[in-house]
Protein backbone atom coordinates (compact mmCIF):
# COMPACT_ATOMS: atom_id res chain seq x y z
CA UNK A 1 0.00 0.00 0.00
CA UNK A 2 1.43 3.37 -0.92
CA UNK A 3 2.24 5.85 1.84
CA UNK A 4 3.93 8.70 2.70
CA UNK A 5 6.83 9.17 4.43
CA UNK A 6 7.07 10.46 8.07
CA UNK A 7 11.03 12.22 8.72
CA UNK A 8 11.83 12.35 12.64
CA UNK A 9 13.77 15.33 13.29
CA UNK A 10 14.48 15.80 17.03
CA UNK A 11 10.64 16.74 18.63
CA UNK A 12 9.60 17.44 15.28
CA UNK A 13 7.62 14.96 12.34
CA UNK A 14 8.16 16.44 9.21
CA UNK A 15 6.08 15.36 6.12
CA UNK A 16 6.64 16.62 2.89
CA UNK A 17 3.48 15.44 0.43
CA UNK A 18 5.38 14.79 -3.36
CA UNK A 19 2.22 13.24 -4.77
CA UNK A 20 -1.27 14.01 -5.72
CA UNK A 21 -3.46 13.01 -2.49
CA UNK A 22 -6.17 10.76 -2.66
CA UNK A 23 -8.84 9.25 0.56
CA UNK A 24 -7.12 6.54 1.29
CA UNK A 25 -3.84 7.68 1.46
CA UNK A 26 -4.83 10.76 3.39
CA UNK A 27 -6.30 8.50 5.71
CA UNK A 28 -3.34 6.41 6.21
CA UNK A 29 -1.21 9.47 6.57
CA UNK A 30 -3.77 10.63 9.43
CA UNK A 31 -3.34 7.58 11.61
CA UNK A 32 0.21 7.09 10.85
CA UNK A 33 1.16 10.20 12.01
CA UNK A 34 -0.93 9.83 14.99
CA UNK A 35 0.77 6.58 16.04
CA UNK A 36 4.49 8.32 14.91
CA UNK A 37 3.84 11.27 17.77
CA UNK A 38 2.90 8.46 20.29
CA UNK A 39 5.93 6.37 19.55
CA UNK A 40 8.32 9.35 19.58
CA UNK A 41 6.35 11.52 21.97
CA UNK A 42 6.63 14.10 19.29
CA UNK A 43 6.11 17.77 20.37
CA UNK A 44 5.41 19.33 16.80
CA UNK A 45 4.20 18.36 13.35
CA UNK A 46 5.34 20.07 10.47
CA UNK A 47 3.23 18.91 6.89
CA UNK A 48 5.01 20.45 3.63
CA UNK A 49 2.06 20.96 1.10
CA UNK A 50 4.11 22.80 -1.73
CA UNK A 51 3.71 20.07 -4.03
CA UNK A 52 -0.10 19.47 -4.00
CA UNK A 53 -2.16 20.64 -6.94
CA UNK A 54 -5.36 19.54 -5.13
CA UNK A 55 -7.09 19.68 -1.91
CA UNK A 56 -10.60 19.29 -1.90
CA UNK A 57 -13.36 18.32 1.11
CA UNK A 58 -12.13 15.27 2.18
CA UNK A 59 -8.25 15.84 2.21
CA UNK A 60 -9.33 19.42 3.64
CA UNK A 61 -11.04 17.76 6.81
CA UNK A 62 -7.69 15.00 7.23
CA UNK A 63 -5.56 17.88 7.56
CA UNK A 64 -7.84 19.64 10.09
CA UNK A 65 -7.82 16.22 11.89
CA UNK A 66 -4.61 16.22 11.75
CA UNK A 67 -4.36 19.25 13.39
CA UNK A 68 -6.84 18.34 16.54
CA UNK A 69 -5.70 14.86 16.73
CA UNK A 70 -1.90 15.91 17.38
CA UNK A 71 -2.94 19.18 19.52
CA UNK A 72 -5.49 16.33 21.80
CA UNK A 73 -1.70 14.05 22.18
CA UNK A 74 0.40 17.36 22.98
CA UNK A 75 1.53 18.15 19.56
CA UNK A 76 1.23 21.51 17.79
CA UNK A 77 0.90 21.06 13.76
CA UNK A 78 1.79 23.58 10.89
CA UNK A 79 1.02 23.23 7.69
CA UNK A 80 3.26 24.97 5.00
CA UNK A 81 3.83 25.76 1.65
CA UNK A 82 -0.25 26.08 0.53
CA UNK A 83 -0.10 27.27 -3.67
CA UNK A 84 -2.57 29.94 -3.83
CA UNK A 85 -4.72 28.46 -6.38
CA UNK A 86 -5.51 25.94 -3.63
CA UNK A 87 -5.87 28.36 -0.79
CA UNK A 88 -8.36 30.60 -3.02
CA UNK A 89 -10.55 26.98 -4.08
CA UNK A 90 -10.69 25.56 -0.17
CA UNK A 91 -12.12 29.08 0.72
CA UNK A 92 -14.57 29.28 -2.09
CA UNK A 93 -15.31 25.77 -1.98
CA UNK A 94 -16.35 26.87 1.87
CA UNK A 95 -13.93 24.82 4.14
CA UNK A 96 -11.15 27.77 5.27
CA UNK A 97 -9.13 25.35 7.40
CA UNK A 98 -10.34 27.01 10.99
CA UNK A 99 -7.81 25.56 13.36
CA UNK A 100 -5.52 24.57 10.82
CA UNK A 101 -2.24 26.47 11.60
CA UNK A 102 -0.60 27.94 9.08
CA UNK A 103 3.13 29.05 7.50
CA UNK A 104 3.85 30.20 4.02
CA UNK A 105 7.34 27.98 3.68
CA UNK A 106 9.16 25.19 5.64
CA UNK A 107 11.38 27.38 7.34
CA UNK A 108 8.95 29.56 8.57
CA UNK A 109 6.93 26.56 9.79
CA UNK A 110 10.47 25.30 11.67
CA UNK A 111 10.16 28.80 13.17
CA UNK A 112 6.54 29.15 14.36
CA UNK A 113 7.42 25.10 16.03
CA UNK A 114 9.86 26.21 18.07
CA UNK A 115 8.46 29.35 19.12
CA UNK A 116 5.15 27.91 20.20
CA UNK A 117 7.08 24.91 21.83
CA UNK A 118 9.35 27.42 24.27
CA UNK A 119 6.81 29.71 24.64
CA UNK A 120 3.69 26.83 25.68
CA UNK A 121 2.88 28.52 28.63
CA UNK A 122 2.37 32.19 27.44
CA UNK A 123 0.70 31.01 23.92
CA UNK A 124 -1.78 33.76 23.84
CA UNK A 125 1.34 36.41 24.29
CA UNK A 126 2.84 35.44 21.04
CA UNK A 127 1.67 36.57 17.87
CA UNK A 128 3.03 34.87 14.54
CA UNK A 129 3.42 37.46 11.46
CA UNK A 130 3.92 36.09 7.99
CA UNK A 131 3.11 39.41 6.40
CA UNK A 132 6.83 40.24 6.46
CA UNK B 1 -24.02 35.32 -14.04
CA UNK B 2 -23.68 35.21 -18.18
CA UNK B 3 -25.93 34.56 -20.26
CA UNK B 4 -25.02 32.52 -23.09
CA UNK B 5 -27.20 32.49 -26.35
CA UNK B 6 -24.82 31.03 -28.71
CA UNK B 7 -24.90 26.74 -28.75
CA UNK B 8 -22.20 25.22 -27.27
CA UNK B 9 -20.29 22.69 -29.20
CA UNK B 10 -17.70 19.77 -28.38
CA UNK B 11 -14.61 19.65 -30.08
CA UNK B 12 -12.52 16.74 -28.36
CA UNK B 13 -14.47 14.31 -25.51
CA UNK B 14 -13.18 10.79 -24.41
CA UNK B 15 -15.13 8.19 -21.57
CA UNK B 16 -13.47 7.28 -18.50
CA UNK B 17 -15.18 4.52 -16.43
CA UNK B 18 -14.78 5.20 -12.58
CA UNK B 19 -14.96 1.96 -10.51
CA UNK B 20 -12.56 2.58 -7.71
CA UNK B 21 -11.03 5.10 -5.82
CA UNK B 22 -7.45 4.67 -7.58
CA UNK B 23 -9.44 5.42 -10.83
CA UNK B 24 -10.17 8.98 -9.35
CA UNK B 25 -6.31 10.50 -9.57
CA UNK B 26 -6.22 9.75 -13.59
CA UNK B 27 -8.86 10.75 -14.17
CA UNK B 28 -8.25 14.52 -12.70
CA UNK B 29 -5.06 13.92 -14.73
CA UNK B 30 -7.14 13.91 -17.42
CA UNK B 31 -9.05 16.80 -17.16
CA UNK B 32 -6.20 18.84 -16.05
CA UNK B 33 -4.71 17.83 -19.75
CA UNK B 34 -8.16 18.90 -20.94
CA UNK B 35 -7.98 22.21 -18.75
CA UNK B 36 -4.57 22.94 -20.30
CA UNK B 37 -5.42 21.95 -24.01
CA UNK B 38 -7.85 24.72 -23.95
CA UNK B 39 -5.25 27.09 -21.97
CA UNK B 40 -7.11 27.52 -18.47
CA UNK B 41 -5.06 29.55 -15.47
CA UNK B 42 -3.88 27.51 -12.59
CA UNK B 43 -6.69 28.91 -10.67
CA UNK B 44 -9.19 27.99 -13.21
CA UNK B 45 -7.63 24.50 -13.54
CA UNK B 46 -7.29 24.01 -9.66
CA UNK B 47 -10.93 24.74 -9.56
CA UNK B 48 -12.05 22.86 -11.64
CA UNK B 49 -9.94 19.66 -11.09
CA UNK B 50 -11.15 20.19 -7.10
CA UNK B 51 -15.01 20.10 -8.39
CA UNK B 52 -14.32 16.94 -10.58
CA UNK B 53 -12.82 15.39 -6.99
CA UNK B 54 -15.95 16.50 -5.14
CA UNK B 55 -17.94 14.81 -7.43
CA UNK B 56 -16.57 11.77 -8.07
CA UNK B 57 -16.26 11.06 -4.74
CA UNK B 58 -20.19 11.41 -4.49
CA UNK B 59 -20.58 8.99 -7.53
CA UNK B 60 -18.48 6.20 -5.82
CA UNK B 61 -19.81 6.97 -2.34
CA UNK B 62 -23.34 7.56 -3.36
CA UNK B 63 -23.49 6.07 -7.24
CA UNK B 64 -21.62 2.99 -6.89
CA UNK B 65 -19.62 4.18 -9.40
CA UNK B 66 -20.06 5.23 -12.80
CA UNK B 67 -18.69 6.89 -15.85
CA UNK B 68 -16.95 10.09 -16.72
CA UNK B 69 -17.33 12.35 -19.62
CA UNK B 70 -14.77 14.93 -20.46
CA UNK B 71 -15.70 17.11 -23.02
CA UNK B 72 -13.37 20.52 -24.66
CA UNK B 73 -16.30 22.74 -25.38
CA UNK B 74 -16.65 25.54 -27.17
CA UNK B 75 -19.02 28.71 -27.11
CA UNK B 76 -18.68 31.80 -29.72
CA UNK B 77 -15.17 33.01 -28.44
CA UNK B 78 -15.14 30.79 -25.52
CA UNK B 79 -13.09 28.00 -24.70
CA UNK B 80 -14.34 25.33 -21.64
CA UNK B 81 -13.97 22.33 -20.22
CA UNK B 82 -16.87 20.13 -19.86
CA UNK B 83 -16.88 16.93 -17.26
CA UNK B 84 -20.32 14.79 -16.70
CA UNK B 85 -20.62 12.33 -14.14
CA UNK B 86 -23.04 9.85 -14.83
CA UNK B 87 -24.31 7.11 -12.32
CA UNK B 88 -27.13 4.34 -12.03
CA UNK B 89 -26.99 4.83 -8.27
CA UNK B 90 -30.12 5.06 -5.60
CA UNK B 91 -30.49 8.80 -7.25
CA UNK B 92 -31.18 11.65 -5.05
CA UNK B 93 -34.69 12.02 -3.29
CA UNK B 94 -34.56 15.83 -3.33
CA UNK B 95 -32.50 17.39 -5.08
CA UNK B 96 -33.15 21.24 -3.91
CA UNK B 97 -32.16 19.99 -0.31
CA UNK B 98 -28.95 18.46 -1.42
CA UNK B 99 -28.00 21.82 -3.28
CA UNK B 100 -28.21 23.39 -0.35
CA UNK B 101 -25.62 24.58 2.42
CA UNK B 102 -24.63 22.72 5.01
CA UNK B 103 -26.87 19.38 4.14
CA UNK B 104 -25.08 15.99 3.73
CA UNK B 105 -26.44 12.25 4.53
CA UNK B 106 -22.87 11.08 4.27
CA UNK B 107 -20.23 11.73 7.18
CA UNK B 108 -18.71 14.56 5.13
CA UNK B 109 -19.12 18.22 6.31
CA UNK B 110 -22.24 18.30 3.60
CA UNK B 111 -20.51 20.92 1.64
CA UNK B 112 -19.98 18.74 -1.34
CA UNK B 113 -22.58 20.29 -3.84
CA UNK B 114 -23.15 23.65 -3.08
CA UNK B 115 -19.43 24.09 -2.38
CA UNK B 116 -18.77 22.70 -6.01
CA UNK B 117 -21.30 24.75 -7.98
CA UNK B 118 -19.33 27.81 -6.83
CA UNK B 119 -15.61 26.66 -8.40
CA UNK B 120 -17.48 26.08 -11.86
CA UNK B 121 -19.44 28.45 -14.30
CA UNK B 122 -22.20 25.90 -15.05
CA UNK B 123 -23.66 23.63 -12.37
CA UNK B 124 -26.36 20.81 -13.87
CA UNK B 125 -27.92 17.93 -11.33
CA UNK B 126 -30.27 15.56 -12.95
CA UNK B 127 -31.56 12.87 -10.48
CA UNK B 128 -34.18 10.31 -10.55
CA UNK B 129 -34.83 8.10 -7.56
CA UNK B 130 -34.11 4.00 -8.11
CA UNK B 131 -32.23 5.25 -11.64
CA UNK B 132 -29.36 7.71 -11.16
CA UNK B 133 -27.88 10.32 -10.74
CA UNK B 134 -26.18 12.98 -13.44
CA UNK B 135 -23.85 15.92 -13.19
CA UNK B 136 -22.76 18.29 -15.26
CA UNK B 137 -19.83 21.12 -14.59
CA UNK B 138 -18.36 23.36 -17.27
CA UNK B 139 -15.91 25.21 -16.11
CA UNK B 140 -14.78 28.31 -18.91
CA UNK B 141 -11.44 29.63 -19.59
CA UNK B 142 -11.81 32.95 -18.72
CA UNK B 143 -14.74 32.24 -16.15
Amino acid sequence: MERIPILKMGDFLLVTIQVDLYDQLAENLESDLINTIKKFSSKGVLIDISAVSIIDSFMGRILGNIAVMSKIMDAQTVVVGMQPAVAITLVELGLPLNGVISALNVEKGMELLRSKMYNSNDDEEYEYDDNE
Amino acid sequence: MTTRSMSTTTTNKEEIFIVREQDVVPLRNRVKDYALAVGMSILNQTKLITATSELVRNLLKYGGGGKVLIESVVNGRDNGVRVTFIDNGPGIADVSLAMKDGYSTGKSLGLGLPGTKRLVNEFDIRSEPGKGTTVMITKWKNG
